[in-house]
């Protein structure tokens, strides 16, 4: 059985509607890329799986459940985490603090400060400064490492390269690995296509909030990804 | 002089106890309570009614109040302020201001608008004063007033943090949206706010009984000294509110010690003098944002 399901999913912000009736599946374990344009509807769905943005149609099953009307922070109780776009740390609160205000889900203590600090070793000396002081790929670690706190079952990803150095990137990269090896199933919003590509067993491919394409990372061919991801017509076709 | 200073420090302390949770509800969800005074007025008539069914001293009685505080304050904030806060600014300041009159008129039934004062059941603790040297006096009340004040802010500043609790408080007072995505109930992170919002209120309620008198419509006054005090000290800071208050207070003792009618006014134009010059602080910050 999938762990998370999506079915008919429409997103609006009022008039505009950023997704339309979107769904898919993905299988405990794997890891997905959600890939298209900007303003393609990728954050928005990111957003709905977690719980940040209520839908206007559509479901959401995960685990079994439908969790289409609960409240974000049950979600991550029930193992879904976002690391959401912006990062969007405490900026206030030390890398400590903004590492154990997340809750972690119920029975679930497989993720431990110190075990966030095993994956991205450089946070240990900034341990006890405030996030705001951090540079752009510590924050991102931190982001990441605060959605790994809640031991999620789903780890979904919003442009965790975006804005930064390509070191930074690399690091970001090596450490999903870790977390993918652990078993997290985990779904990607990647504007990198070779990165997506590398990392992730499955793509989908979204236009105007449509998924036009979807397949297997290693079997797609990349010219048809390139026409889906920009909407020629020869992909729209194929895709679906 | 010198004793004036001393009182105002001791007046001060009241008013940053009355002050602390208006402060800490703006803090964290961005709503100023229109009817904090009223609050506190309240837990006083609560106190009071305490006190005259069963003769404890208004200290016990407190305690004995304060359960009921905190379940009113989370269940205020679960009805009333949460659905008021979802409906945008002016919505929580328009709501506790029909909440602040539904309390006086409420209180105004039930206790017709008599004067009514703790002072007389506490004992010596409101009579009670020390003669140190030269004209400098201690007050006993001023004294328990100062100290409880300075437990109540530093309690909370340990509460804020170092504990977990305290740190989601703070991570849901930046963000919410993200508190939440880091699995924080931020609903019940607002009640527990408002519960010690409210509990401290009547804390303010307590000592305004002891000090002085009250009747229904007391809240308003109160509200605007513990204002001044959360404005003095700077918006959302904690410690902030608690100097405001205790310059608030010496304020108003040493424009007393001009002329007794000064006493409030003096302290208003503190208020205002710190308001103006924060005016050209807002203006340079966006003067800032623009380049």
């Amino acid at each position: 059985m999938s762990l998370l399901q999506v079915e008919a999913l429409d997103c609006r912000y009022g008039l505009l509607q950023a997704v339309r009736g979107v769904s898919f599946e993905v299988d405990e374990g794997e890891t997905v890329a959600l890939i298209g344009a900007n303003g393609a509807g990728k954050t928005t769905l990111l957003r709905a799986i977690a719980g940040a943005h209520q839908p206007h149609a559509g479901r959401v099953t995960f685990a079994g459940a439908d969790i289409t009307r609960l409240p974000a922070h049950t979600r991550v109780r029930r193992g879904i985490a976002l690391v959401p776009e912006g990062r969007r740390l405490f900026a206030g609160l030390t890398v400590e603090e903004n590492l154990r205000v997340a809750t972690s889900s119920r029975g679930g203590t497989r993720w431990s400060v110190q075990k966030v600090l095993d994956v991205f070793p450089f946070l240990k000396e900034r341990l006890h400064m405030p996030a705001a002081t951090l540079s752009g790929g510590e924050q991102q670690a931190v982001a990441i490492g605060r959605a790994l706190m809640t031991s999620p079952r789903l780890l979904l990803l919003d442009e965790a390269s975006l804005g930064l150095a390509p070191v930074a990137v690399d690091a970001v990269y090596r450490s999903l690995a870790d977390v993918i090896r652990e078993g997290t199933t985990v779904l990607l919003v990647e504007q990198d296509l070779t990165r997506a590509l590398e990392v992730a067993g499955r793509v989908i491919c979204m236009l105007e909030g449509r998924v036009v394409l979807e397949g297997d990372a290693g079997t797609l061919d990349r010219e048809r990804i390139v026409s889906a991801y920009f909407g020629l017509r020869r992909a729209a076709a194929g895709g679906g | 002089m010198a004793n004036a200073i001393l009182q105002g420090i001791f007046l001060g302390a009241f008013y940053a106890v009355l002050a602390c949770g208006l402060s800490l509800m703006f803090g964290v969800m961005r709503i100023i309570n229109l009817a904090h005074g009223d609050i506190a007025v309240l837990g006083a008539y609560i106190v009071l009614v305490i006190v005259q069914g069963t003769g404890m001293s208004p200290l016990v009685g407190f305690v004995v109040a304060l359960p009921v505080m905190i379940a009113l304050g989370y269940v205020l904030q679960l009805t009333v302020l949460e659905r008021a806060l979802k409906s945008g600014l002016l919505t929580p300041l328009l709501a506790t201001f029909g909440l602040s009159i539904v309390i006086q008129n409420l209180l105004l039934l039930k206790f017709s608008p008599d004067v009514h004062s703790l002072g007389a059941s506490a004992g010596a603790l409101t009579t009670e004063s020390w003669n140190v040297f030269g004209g400098v006096t201690i007050p006993a009340l001023g004294l328990v007033v100062l100290a409880v004040a300075v437990v109540v802010y530093g309690a909370l500043q340990l509460y804020l943090s170092r504990t977990r609790s305290g740190w989601r408080m703070r991570a849901t007072a930046e963000d919410p949206d993200a508190a939440e995505l880091a699995g924080i109930d931020s609903r019940h992170v607002y009640a527990r706010a408002t519960a010690i919002a409210v509990a401290i209120a009547a804390l303010g309620g307590l000592f305004l009984a002891l000090r002085s008198v009250f009747d229904p419509v007391s809240g308003p006054t109160q509200l605007i000294f513990a204002f001044e005090a959360v404005v003095i000290g700077g918006m959302g800071s904690l410690w902030g509110t608690l100097l405001g208050g205790l310059a608030l207070g010496v304020a108003q003792t040493l424009g007393a010690q001009l002329n007794p009618e000064y006493a409030a006014l003096s302290g208003h134009v503190l208020f205002l003098v710190v308001l103006v010059l924060r005016f050209g602080g807002i203006r340079y910050a966006r003067g800032g944002a623009r380049a």
